[in-house]
């Protein structure tokens, strides 16, 4: 699945878009914070606080305890500022 | 008629209210908000999600037509570098009367700052640079007109 991540996220983490296949423990979008969390210090900075990030589940936005089992993209970031 | 656009090069609002005015209405209704220069602001920097955001602001225009009976919306929306000064947003909504109108351009400006993927860095004259957090008076305006709906 292709993991995209926005704003400070993108910063923190130091890169726009990984394409990873999460475990199959991995079922909802808190789950894979918290999985995508381990990857490196970058990511366990950005991810830390769950609360603070929303997500996006193939271009919708979805809450954390949606499912992201067979989905395409996850996009992760802050939330939106725009107009 | 509904245009939607996102792209890195100023529009010219004239020209966009000129295109709703001929659409045999009574009442077309705009907003343009502009880059403002707050606290010694230099440059404010606009990403955005490529393909979820275009997505975004199609659904919010086609709903506001279909529930304002607009005749015509245009949206358009910029990314990239922005000054202070530059206009960065533009929504224009033309009905048969005026109070579809002016609703449907408040709606759609409140709701394209929660609901369409951007982020804004401000970069001020300092050196200073942060990413803008979220106001909940955003979602709070947002939030009224999805209540306010039947």
């Amino acid at each position: 699945m292709d993991i995209l991540y926005f704003a400070w996220v993108r910063e923190q983490i130091g890169t726009d878009r990984e394409q990873l296949d999460p475990p199959p423990e991995v079922q909802d979008v808190a789950g894979l914070i918290g999985w995508l969390a381990t990857r490196s210090p970058g990511h366990a900075t950005a991810l830390a606080d769950p609360a603070r990030l929303r997500a996006a589940i193939d271009q919708k936005f979805a809450t954390l305890d949606e499912s992201v089992t067979g989905a395409r993209e996850i996009a992760l970031f802050p939330p939106v500022t725009g107009g | 008629m509904i245009e939607v656009r996102l792209q890195s090069a100023p529009f010219d609002a004239g020209e966009e209210l000129a295109r709703l005015d001929r659409l045999g209405g009574g009442g077309v209704a705009s907003f343009t908000g502009i880059v403002r220069g707050d606290d010694g602001l230099t440059e404010l920097l606009l990403e955005h999600h490529p393909e979820m955001t275009l997505r975004m602001m199609r659904a919010l225009a086609e709903e506001a037509v279909a529930r304002w009976t607009l005749l015509g919306v245009t949206l358009i929306h910029r990314h990239g570098a922005l000054h202070p000064g530059d206009p960065i947003v533009f929504v224009a909504t033309a009905a048969r009367h005026r109070g579809a109108a002016l609703d449907a351009c408040a709606s759609l400006i409140d709701r394209l700052k929660t609901q369409a993927p951007f982020w804004k860095r401000e970069t001020f004259a300092d050196g200073r640079s942060s990413w803008v957090e979220a106001r909940a008076a955003d979602d709070d305006a947002a939030a009224r007109w999805l209540r306010d709906r039947d």
